[in-house]
């Protein structure tokens, strides 16, 4: 399989301080790798990195970050908008604040779209209204007439989900796409996200403090602490046998049910 | 014992420009006893924050009745809400954007004191005692947001929920935005806040983590489509759901 995106000793500071220290890591097309860590971290500055997403203050200061042939630090402000979106999508960690919030759901889903596509509002409105359905919504329609403040905040988190998955970007970076949605919903979209992978390659960065969700869908993953990276690995290995003395205190805080 | 917090029949309809009226929260009665740890699961989009904004009373309840301590608050406003408000503190999702970013956290904590009319001096010492209480040098008061991480910012925005010394705190996914380690961390600090201040402390826990829930809540309440689907004790609503939402959430846990 070939790889897709490339982080090279990548450092990354905001004003100077550093928040990403030497990170290395390859994707692969069709691959899911999922990163968790410490609180602070910089689990989403590392993938901020890679949208060009880091100003007003933070910088790259180190090392390349490459998609397909192209190192994204370097890229002129016109080409990475270019690919932002329909080549590399992003689901951010606080979906609310990122929509308008004097504009519809639908206006604002259907102008992100003709920016990057030709289609019809017609068609544009049974398209999303049917991943609407699939994550979890039974009047899809109902959601696209929706301003933001009228939706909670899982049902926004999923407005977010779908404004990234509509345009099926070859890469998905998804910061904490399910922190705010319940289990049975939680579930739907992970399945949604596993059957966008399988039917069109999607490669997958899954940033998440949800162990559960890292072992349904991640298949490598990274371990992150103070802008660092403490482990990485098969995702089974990483959480069944972690070999970092911090990997195993993550672990074992992991709140488990008890069923009987 | 008499219930700290009682909702009878609480309702809220949202109308809409050009569209149906919508209820989010339907009939909704529950009582929350002193002491008592209460949690709330359900449905994204099933009324949960709504349901906590009218006993707040961020937002009008459309029908029904919020009794705080035996006193009847659905439709208090001026200086009797204020009261209100010296009872009851929030602990939200996203710490660092519940805090003023031009503000040092300390001025932030201090905030509700200063208000109550307490001297400068004496706002200082109680922000650096509250720091402390919740597990931070009291040399974070100087600091700003977005000069510390998630974790020590939902720890002073309990701190800052503490100052006024509320019966009830009221958590909307206050851990969910946190690595698990710190999750546990500020679930053992609630804990301990929970046993040094006895009936004095109840909370009402909303959290998407039915783990969580299990481990930290005394009894839960489901939502689903605005309405109250089951009640019991954590355990008994895991290993027994009797509505049908409740199975497809119990069964859906990873
Ligand atoms: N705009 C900014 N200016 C200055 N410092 C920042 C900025 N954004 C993030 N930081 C700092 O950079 C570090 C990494 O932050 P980042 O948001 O990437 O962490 P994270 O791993 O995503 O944490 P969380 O799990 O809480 O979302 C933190 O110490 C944070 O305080
Ligand atoms: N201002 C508003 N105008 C119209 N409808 C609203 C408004 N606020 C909330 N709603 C609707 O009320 C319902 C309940 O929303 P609420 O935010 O209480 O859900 P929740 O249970 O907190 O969900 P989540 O777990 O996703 O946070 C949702 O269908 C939402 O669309
Ligand atoms: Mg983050
Ligand atoms: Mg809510």
């Amino acid at each position: 399989m070939a790889e897709i995106l490339r982080y090279e000793h990548v450092d990354i500071s905001y004003n100077g301080v550093p928040a990403v220290q030497n990170v290395s890591v390859t994707l692969q097309e069709g691959e899911i790798l999922g990163i968790v860590g410490e609180s602070g971290s910089g689990k989403s500055t590392l993938i901020r990195a890679a949208m060009g997403l880091l100003v007003p203050n933070g910088l790259v200061t180190r090392g390349d970050i490459w998609y397909k042939g192209k190192n994204l630090p370097d890229l002129p402000e016109k080409e990475l908008r270019r690919l932002n979106g329909p080549e590399i999508g992003m689901i951010f960690q606080s979906a609310g604040s990122s929509f308008c919030p004097i504009r519809t759901v639908g206006v604002q889903l259907y102008e992100s779209m003709r920016e990057h596509e030709r289609l019809s509002k017609e068609e544009f409105r049974t398209r999303a209204a049917d991943l609407l359905r699939k994550l979890g919504f039974t009047d899809g329609q109902y959601i696209l007439e929706s301003y933001p403040f009228e939706l909670s905040g899982g049902m926004q988190q999923r407005v977010g989900i779908a404004a990234a998955m509509l345009l099926k970007p070859s890469v998905l970076l998804a910061d904490e796409p399910t922190s705010a949605l319940d289990v049975s919903v939680q579930k739907q979209v992970v399945e949604e996200m596993l059957l966008v992978r399988r039917s069109f390659g999607t490669a997958i960065v899954l940033v998440t403090h949800n162990i559960g969700v890292i072992g349904a869908m991640a298949d490598r993953v990274l371990v992150m602490k103070d802008g660092r990276v403490v482990e990485s690995g098969e995702t089974r290995r990483v959480l069944e046998q972690p070999k970092e003395e911090y990997t195993r205190t993550l672990m074992s805080a992991v709140p488990k049910l008890r069923r009987v | 014992m008499e219930a700290i917090l009682s909702v009878r029949n609480l309702t809220r309809v949202f109308s809409r420009k050009g569209k149906e009226r919508f209820t989010a929260v339907k009939h909704v009665s529950f009582d929350l006893m002193p002491g008592e740890c209460l949690g709330i699961i359900g449905e994204s989009g099933s009324g949960k924050t709504t349901l906590i904004n009218m006993i707040t009373r961020l937002l009008d309840a459309t029908e029904g009745q919020i009794i705080l301590d035996g006193e009847e608050i659905t439709n208090l406003s001026g200086k009797a809400l204020r009261k209100v408000y010296a009872s009851m503190q929030m602990v939200f999702q996203t710490p660092t954007e519940s805090f003023d970013p031009r503000c040092r956290l300390g001025d932030g904590i201090g905030e509700s004191l200063r208000n109550a009319g307490r001297s400068r001096a004496d706002t200082k010492t109680e922000a650096a005692r509250l720091l402390e209480e919740c597990g931070l040098p009291a040399e974070f008061a100087e600091r700003y947001p977005h000069q510390v991480s998630g974790g020590q910012c939902q720890r002073a925005a309990i701190a800052r929920a503490l100052a006024i010394r509320p019966k009830i705190l009221i958590c909307d996914e206050a851990t969910s935005a946190l690595d698990v380690t710190i999750q546990k961390e500020i679930l053992e600090l609630l804990n301990r806040l929970r046993r040094e201040k006895g009936t004095d402390l109840s909370i009402l826990f909303i959290c998407h983590d039915i783990a969580l829930v299990q481990q930290f809540c005394d009894r839960v309440l489901v939502m689903y489509h605005g309405e109250i689907v089951e009640e019991g004790t954590p355990d008994n609503v895991i290993r027994n759901p009797q509505n049908d939402y409740t199975k497809r959430l119990i069964d859906s846990i990873l």
